[in-house]
C-alpha cells in the first residue's frame, strides 16, 4: 500500500518534471547543484519566490540524495534512470562519472519547507495536507505570497485552519504592528510546540537587555497567547506521560503474567522465568529468519507466525523443566529457587553457545514503525500501541482459559486444595505440568513482544525477572486481577516519577515504595479470601 | 552413566590438551603473544566484538608478511563480558600468565579505569582504541581514539555554527558512568565560555542497558519547544542506542528540528535500526566508512574479505567498518613499527619508540603518534546519517589536530604536563 502510494507520488513527480521542467532556470539549478550551502539556500528561496511547482521534484530529489552532477550537467537519478534537471529529458546512457550533490541538515530543512510551500497548490488533498503540516514548523517570509494564494483557493476547512496558522507564524515577524497583533492572537489556538517556541522567542531579551519585540502591547498579547498555547500543550504532555506509563505497564504485565501463574497459582519460585522470556524472543528471531529466507514476500507478517512459535517453544521448555526438575521440589521453596536459578544460568549459556553472545537483530515489520500523531506534541508509536493491544488480548485469553475451560477449572481446584482435588480424581501431576507450561508459554509471548521494542540478547531475561516478581508480589499472590492492576499501576507511577526525577531515581523510588507497601500489607493489593490450604 | 561422563570428560581433556600442545608446533618457538581484551558478551558486545575481529585481522596480515622481527604474533583473546572488575582480572591474567607483549582492548572508560592500575603495577602496555573524556595520560597506555578536543568540542562548535543550525539550547544525554559525566562537565564549561547559561542546558543520564526512552524523548521535545534552537549531544553507550534511535524515529523527532549528535554511535551501532527516519542526525568521529580514498577502499575490501572468510555473523552479509575499528587497526600496526624500531618487545623500549610513529590511515591522512603525550594527531569529521545507515561527511578539519588530553575547560588542568610521569620524574 505504502509502496504503491510512493510509486504514485514518484510517477506524479516525474510526470510534472518532464512536462514543465523546461521552465526551470538553468542558472538557479546550477547554483543549487554546484554552490556552497549559502548559495544552495539562496537558490531554494529563489525557486519559492518564483512559485514554480515544477521545481518541487528537483528539490525533492536533492532532499532524498537523488541529485547528481556529471560534468556541467545536473541529473535526477532514480534507480539507474536519469533525467536532466533543467530540460527534463531522459538521459541515456547514464554517464559514468557522477557525483552526489550533498545537502546537510540546514539545506534539508530549507528544502523540506520549500517543497511543502510549492505543493500548497497541489490538486491532491493528501499532498496539500502534508505540505501544510510541514510548514507549521518552519515557514519563511518568502513563502507568504504562496501561502496567501493557497488560502484564497483552499476549500478544505482543516487545511484552511492550519494555513491560517502558518500565515500567522510568518506575519508575527512583519513590520506592521496591527498585523503582528492579529497574528499573535490567531496563534493562541495553535497546539504546536513550535508555536510556543515562536511566541517564546518574541518575549526574549537581547544581549543588551532590550526586548526583541519593542512594542509592549504586542508583548502582552504574546504572553496571553503563550499561556493559551501552553495550556493546549500541557494536555498533550499529560496524555503522552499516561501513554508511556500504560505502555510500560503493558510490558510489565506481559512479563509478569506467566509468573502470576507459576508463582502466584502454583507457588513455584521460578528464577528461570526471565530466561523463558528470552527463549520466546529468540524463537521470534528464528521465525523472522526463516520467513526472510523462505517467504521474503510475507516478511511483514512474520510476527503472526512468531507469536504461536514463541508460545509453544517456551511452553515446551517450561514443561520439560517441570517434568524433570521442579516437580521433585514442590513444597521446598528454597531448593526450587536455587535449582531454577541454576537452570537459568544453563539456559543463558546454551543460548550463548547456539546464537552467540552478541545481541541478535529482530526487525520491526514496516507496519510497526512510525506512530500516530495524537496532538502536535504527542506521537504514539505503533509498536507500543500494538503491544498494549496484545497485552490486553493475552490477559483476556488467560482469564477466559482459567474461568471457562476444564483445564482452568482443574488449575483452580489444585491451587485451592490439592489434596481434595486429588481425592475427587483430578490428575494433579498432569495439571501441574500443563499449568507450568501455560505460564512458560505466556513468558514466551512476552519475549515475542519485547523483541519489538528492545534488544534481544542472552541476558534479556535478567532485566525483567526482578520486575516480574515485583508485580506479582505487589498485586497479591494468586490473583490475576491483582497482577493486572499492579503492572499498570507500577508502570504509570514509574513514568510519573521518571518525568519528575530521572530514570535512575524513579527505579529506586518504586522499589522503596514496594518494600514499604509489603511491610504494611504482606498479602499484596488483592488477597485471596477464603480457606486456601497453605493459609 | 558414570563411565560415560568420565569418558566424555576424558575426550574433552584430550582435545584441550591437543589444542594447547598443538599450538606451539603451529607457531614454533618464534612467537610473541599479544592480548585482545574486548567484551564479547553483555551490553558492550554490540560495539566491542568487531574490535576483537579487526585486531585479529591486522595480526593475520602482519603474520602473512612474516610477522614482527621474524616472530609470528599469537593472539590471546579473552572475554571480560562487559563486567568492569573482570576486565582487571583478565588483564592481570594476560600479563602475568600469558606474558603478552601488548594488549589491545577496552571500550568504555570505566573498563579502562579498571585495568589501568594493573597495567601500571605490572608495567604492561595497553592500546586503547576509543574516543574518551581525556583527563588521563599513563605511560603504559597509548590512546588511538580521540580526546575531547578531537571530537566533542568540534562537534558542539559545528552545531553552534550557521551550517550546523545555530543551536542555542543543549540537551546532554548519556549513560551513567565516567565518560559521559566527564565529557558533559567539559562541554558545560565550554558552553559557558560561549555564553550559554545553565537554564539552556539539560543534563540526563540513564543506566547501562536502559531500554525505555519514551519519557526522555518527550522531555527533549518539551525542552526544545521553549524558544531557541535546540541540539542533543548523546554520549549513550552500548546497546541502549538501538532502543534510543528506534524511539527517536518512531516519535518523529526530526534532525531538521532537533539534531542529535552522538559520540559513541557509528555504522555498527546503527546496523538493524531503520535509519530512514533518522536521516540528518549526526555523529562526530575521526573516520567514517564512507570516506573516499584508496587506503580506505582497500581497508573496507580487506575487512569484507576477512569477515566472509571467518564467517563473522552479520559482517559476512553486510560488512561495516567504523572509527574504533580503524583506531584498533592503526594501533596494531603502530605497535609493530615501534617494536621494529626498538628492536625489542620490552615495554619501556617500545614506549619510547612509539613517539613520532606515523601510519597511512584509512581516514585518508598520514597520522602521527605525538612525540610525548601518547595520543594520536587525528582529523575531526562530522557526518550525517543517510537513509542507508552510512554517514556523509558534512564538515571536517583541514588536517590532523593534536590531542589535548587535559581539557583547558576543566579548572586546574593548566598546570598538568602534556606527557606521562616517568619513573625518573617521580624520583
Amino acid at each position: 500500500m505504502k509502496n504503491a502510494l510512493r510509486a504514485l507520488v514518484l510517477a506524479l513527480g516525474l510526470g510534472c518534471a518532464s512536462i514543465a521542467a523546461a521552465a526551470l532556470d538553468a542558472a538557479l539549478v546550477a547554483k543549487l547543484a554546484f554552490g556552497d550551502n549559502d548559495e544552495k539556500i539562496a537558490a531554494i528561496r529563489a525557486f519559492v519566490t518564483q512559485g514554480e511547482p515544477a521545481a518541487a521534484p528537483l528539490l525533492d530529489a536533492l532532499a532524498n540524495g537523488q541529485l547528481q552532477t556529471a560534468g556541467e550537467r545536473v541529473l535526477i537519478v532514480r534507480e539507474e534512470a536519469a533525467i536532466d534537471a533543467v530540460s527534463g529529458e531522459t538521459v541515456t546512457p547514464l554517464p559514468e562519472a557522477r557525483e552526489d550533490v550533498i545537502a546537510n541538515n540546514r539545506v534539508r530543512g530549507e528544502l523540506a519547507n520549500a517543497v511543502a510551500a510549492l505543493r500548497l497548490l497541489a490538486p491532491d488533498r493528501a499532498l496539500r495536507f502534508q505540505a501544510v503540516k510541514e510548514l507549521e514548523t518552519g515557514a519563511s517570509a518568502a513563502m507568504l505570497p504562496l501561502v496567501r494564494r493557497a488560502l484564497e483557493k483552499e476549500t478544505d476547512a482543516e487545511i484552511r485552519a492550519t494555513l491560517a496558522l502558518v500565515a500567522a507564524t510568518i506575519e508575527v515577524k512583519s513590520g506592521d504592528k496591527t498585523a503582528r497583533l492579529a497574528a499573535i492572537r490567531a496563534l493562541a489556538s495553535s497546539d504546536s510546540p513550535n508555536t510556543r517556541s515562536l511566541l517564546g522567542s518574541i518575549l526574549l531579551k537581547q544581549r543588551d537587555g532590550r526586548f526583541v519585540e519593542p512594542d509592549a502591547d504586542v508583548r502582552r498579547a504574546a504572553e496571553d497567547s503563550l499561556i493559551a498555547v501552553q495550556r493546549h500543550l500541557a494536555w498533550g504532555e499529560r496524555a503522552g506521560l499516561l501513554f508511556a506509563g500504560v505502555s510500560l505497564g503493558s510490558i510489565l504485565l506481559l512479563a509478569a503474567l506467566g509468573l502470576a501463574i507459576t508463582y502466584g497459582l502454583m507457588g513455584v519460585i521460578n528464577m528461570a522465568h526471565g530466561e523463558l522470556i528470552m527463549i520466546g524472543a529468540y524463537a521470534t528471531y528464528v521465525v523472522q529468519n526463516l520467513v526472510r529466507a523462505y517467504l521474503p514476500g510475507a516478511f511483514d507478517a512474520y510476527l503472526l507466525a512468531a507469536i504461536p512459535a514463541a508460545f509453544i517453544v517456551s511452553g515446551l521448555v517450561g514443561m520439560a523443566l517441570e517434568r524433570s526438575v521442579i516437580r521433585h521440589l514442590y513444597g521446598r521453596p528454597l531448593e526450587t529457587l536455587l535449582a531454577t536459578w541454576g537452570i537459568s544460568l544453563m539456559l543463558i549459556q546454551t543460548v550463548r553457545t547456539i546464537f552467540g553472545a552478541q545481541n541478535v537483530q529482530v526487525e520491526n515489520p514496516a507496519w510497526m514503525s512510525g506512530g500516530i500523531e495524537l496532538m502536535a506534541n504527542v506521537v504514539l508509536p505503533w509498536n507500543r500501541i500494538m503491544i498494549i493491544g496484545f497485552a490486553a488480548l493475552v490477559v483476556i485469553g488467560v482469564a477466559l482459559l482459567l474461568a471457562r475451560t476444564r483445564l482452568g477449572l482443574f488449575v483452580r481446584g489444585v491451587t485451592q486444595n490439592r489434596a481434595m482435588a486429588s481425592c475427587v480424581g483430578v490428575p494433579t501431576a498432569r495439571v501441574d505440568t500443563w499449568a507450568f507450561g501455560l505460564g512458560s508459554g505466556l513468558a514466551g509471548l512476552a519475549g515475542c513482544a519485547l523483541s519489538q521494542i528492545g534488544n534481544v540478547g542472552p541476558d534479556l531475561g535478567q532485566a525483567y525477572i526482578v520486575d516480574s516478581f515485583m508485580v506479582v508480589v505487589f498485586g497479591g499472590v494468586g490473583q490475576l486481577a491483582g497482577t493486572l492492576v499492579a503492572a499498570l499501576g507500577l508502570g504509570v507511577i514509574n513514568k510519573l516519577l521518571e518525568a519528575w526525577s530521572g530514570a535512575v531515581i524513579a527505579k529506586i523510588a518504586v522499589l522503596v515504595f514496594i518494600v514499604l507497601f509489603i511491610q504494611k500489607r504482606p498479602q499484596g493489593l488483592f488477597a485471596l479470601k477464603g480457606r486456601a490450604v497453605e493459609a | 552413566m558414570e563411565r560415560r561422563v568420565f569418558l566424555k570428560k576424558l575426550a574433552v581433556t584430550a582435545a584441550v590438551a591437543a589444542a594447547i600442545g598443538g599450538s606451539p608446533s603451529v607457531y614454533a618457538k618464534d612467537t610473541v603473544k599479544v592480548g585482545v581484551l574486548h567484551s564479547l558478551s553483555g551490553t558492550m558486545a554490540i560495539s566491542e566484538t568487531v574490535l576483537k575481529d579487526v585486531a585479529l585481522m591486522a595480526i593475520e596480515e602482519i603474520n602473512a608478511k612474516g610477522g614482527v622481527m621474524g616472530k609470528m604474533i599469537e593472539p590471546v583473546v579473552v572475554d571480560p563480558a562487559s563486567n568492569w572488575p573482570l576486565f582487571a582480572e583478565k588483564a592481570r591474567q594476560l600479563i602475568t600468565q600469558d606474558k603478552v607483549a601488548v594488549v589491545f582492548g577496552c571500550w568504555t572508560s570505566v573498563s579502562r579505569k579498571s585495568v589501568l592500575p594493573v597495567f601500571e603495577e605490572l608495567n604492561g602496555l595497553l592500546f586503547y582504541p576509543v574516543q574518551y573524556e581525556g583527563e588521563e595520560i599513563s605511560k603504559n597506555v597509548f590512546y588511538t581514539g580521540a580526546a575531547p578536543n578531537q571530537q566533542a568540542i568540534p562537534a558542539v562548535e559545528y552545531l553552534m555554527s550557521k551550517d550546523g543550525g545555530g543551536a542555542k539550547r543543549w540537551v546532554l544525554l548519556g549513560t551513567d558512568y565516567v565518560y559521559p559525566r566527564t565529557t558533559n562537565k567539559i562541554l558545560r564549561a565550554f558552553l559557558h565560555s560561549k555564553g550559554v547559561t545553565d537554564a539552556d542546558i539539560m543534563e540526563e543520564y540513564t543506566p547501562f542497558g536502559h531500554s525505555d526512552y519514551q519519557t526522555i524523548i518527550a522531555n527533549i521535545k518539551k525542552f526544545a519547544s521553549e524558544g531557541k534552537k535546540t541540539a542533543v549531544v548523546s554520549t549513550i553507550n552500548g546497546d541502549s542506542n538501538v532502543p534510543f534511535y528506534k524511539e527517536l524515529g518512531n516519535q518523529g523527532l526530526k534532525a531538521t528540528d532537533v539534531p542529535v549528535v552522538a559520540f559513541s554511535v557509528g555504522e555498527e551501532e546503527l546496523r538493524g535500526v531503520d535509519t530512514k527516519p533518522l536521516v540528518g542526525h549526526l555523529a562526530a568521529w575521526n573516520y567514517f566508512m564512507s570516506v573516499k580514498n584508496p587506503t580506505n577502499t582497500e581497508f573496507v575490501k580487506k575487512w569484507s574479505a576477512y569477515a566472509k572468510k571467518k564467517n563473522i555473523a552479520g559482517q559476512k552479509d553486510k560488512p561495516l567498518t567504523n572509527d574504533p575499528m580503524e583506531a584498533t587497526y592503526i594501533g596494531v600496526y603502530m605497535w609493530k613499527q615501534a617494536v621494529e624500531k626498538a628492536k625489542s618487545f620490552d615495554v619501556d623500549k617500545v614506549t619510547v619508540a612509539m613517539g613520532g610513529q606515523t601510519f597511512k590511515a584509512p581516514n585518508g591522512y598520514t597520522i602521527q603518534m605525538d612525540a610525548k603525550n601518547h595520543h594520536l594527531h587525528k582529523p575531526v569529521m562530522i557526518g550525517e546519517v543517510k537513509a542507508d545507515g552510512q554517514f556523509q561527511v558534512v564538515w571536517k578539519t583541514k588536517g590532523p589536530i593534536k590531542a589535548q588530553p587535559w581539557s583547558p575547560y576543566i579548572p586546574g588542568n593548566e598546570a598538568k604536563k602534556d606527557e606521562p610521569a616517568r619513573m625518573a620524574a617521580t624520583k
